[in-house]
């Protein structure tokens, strides 16, 4: 399945995605501990660094950004005549987040989903103490990317359904068969991964057994 | 202890979400602007599957979006959008899901319209502006009272799927395949 990822052959996309949102975590900690603008500023030269360093589309990358941007500047606009505040303080403060956002949306383009859910499962290794199954929680992750299109689909077909029958806007015609359709696929999907040898029991005792169980 | 079949149906859900964004928005005759039905799915978790299975399941959503998959209306997706000015919305699915089942699994656990409603407002409408309106004042530093007022506009539109969801719920546990205490 495809995600937002843009693949380039870059030093940026090499990072391993702890690195990545590690970096980024640290970052939007300076910029907010920072006073004034230029947390915001070096966080917007690093975004740019990097993004010529990832060869990425800027077109592409500021397209992503444009609607975010747009919306802070009309709260902080908003908020700047209402309150009477210098225009200063709003662009500084637009200027902060749109240079924290640009960062994140770079993490994300420069870093395949599936490194980015890998990084998930370790991390959910650390709250084995707490009683979360990082196994289980890898297993729930692979199945959900292998089920999306799956549902896409089954939303349409539904839909279609109804539309031919002329009640689309019945909306509890739609969603009933919908669910109703959904709970008894899980019991054949169920059935099919215990057919398979899963057994939840076992689950996180033993690795090698789980990876072959999330069928990657 | 989650079992097989509860893995299953977290990932279900959580794919459910995502498939509920892809679909072109649902046209309500009476409304001008079209529900997109992504709340409606976080109550559909919370009161189906109930709170621990309803939480994972909105989790296992806000993971795959931020590990960069395009599954929010729209095709958006990304840290990028969860870090924005409407993130704190997405990140209180999953809390907003667990408050509707935890509810679900208290005061409405038969086919009755009105409890599933209420509760599916409670968890899914009230807990995720809780978290909403908080992170808009934190990221774009509006002041809370004005947050407030403006998610307003949105609670119609809100209150409407919290409709939907308590007659899907209904209609699901009237067919009798409810897994809620299974």
């Amino acid at each position: 399945m495809l995600g937002l990822y843009l693949h380039r052959e870059s030093v940026v996309h090499r990072l391993p995605a702890g690195a990545k949102l590690g970096g980024l975590l640290l970052v939007t900690i300076l910029v907010l501990a920072l006073p004034g603008g230029w947390g915001a500023l070096a966080a917007g030269s690093i975004g740019a660094a990097l993004l010529v360093a990832a060869r990425l589309p800027a077109g592409r990358v500021l397209a992503e950004l444009r609607a975010p941007v747009l919306m802070l500047t009309l709260l902080f606009g908003f908020q700047a005549l209402l309150a009477g505040s210098g225009w200063e303080e709003t662009a500084v403060a637009v200027a902060r987040f749109t240079a924290l956002i640009l960062l994140a949306t770079l993490v994300t383009l420069t870093t395949r989903v599936m490194d980015m859910v890998d990084l998930f499962e370790r991390l959910f290794g650390l709250l084995r103490p707490v009683g979360v199954n990082p196994a289980k929680m890898a297993l729930m992750l692979a199945l959900t990317i292998r089920f999306i299109p799956l549902l896409g689909e089954q939303v349409r077909e539904v839909r279609m359904a109804q539309r031919a029958r002329g009640v689309e806007r019945n909306i509890a015609a739609l969603f009933v068969p919908l669910l109703v359709k959904i709970l008894t696929m899980a019991d054949d999907l169920t059935a099919a991964l215990e057919a398979r040898g899963y057994d939840p029991v076992d689950a996180g005792t033993n690795d090698s057994k789980t990876k072959n169980s999330t069928q990657r | 202890m989650l079992s097989t079949r509860d893995l299953v149906l977290c990932a279900l859900f959580a794919a459910l979400l995502g498939g509920l964004g892809m679909a072109p928005p649902i046209p309500l005759g009476f409304l001008p602007v079209p529900v997109t039905a992504q709340t409606l799915g976080v109550m559909l978790a919370g009161t189906i599957l109930g709170a621990k299975r309803g939480g994972i399941a909105a989790l296992l959503f806000v993971l795959l979006v931020a590990a960069g998959l395009p599954l929010l209306a729209g095709g958006r997706g990304g840290i990028g959008v969860l870090m924005g000015p409407t993130g704190g919305f997405v990140l209180s699915w999953p809390v907003g899901a667990f408050v509707t089942g935890w509810l679900a699994e208290r005061f409405a656990t038969t086919a009755n319209p009105i409890r599933l409603f209420a509760v599916s407002v409670l968890g899914g409408i009230l807990v995720v502006y809780a978290g909403g309106i908080p992170w808009l004042w934190l990221v774009a530093g509006l002041p809370v009272d004005k947050a407030v007022f403006g998610t307003l506009a949105f609670v119609p539109g809100d209150l409407i799927k919290a409709g939907i969801a308590a007659v899907a719920a209904s209609g699901v546990r009237r067919a009798g395949i409810l897994p809620i205490h299974a």
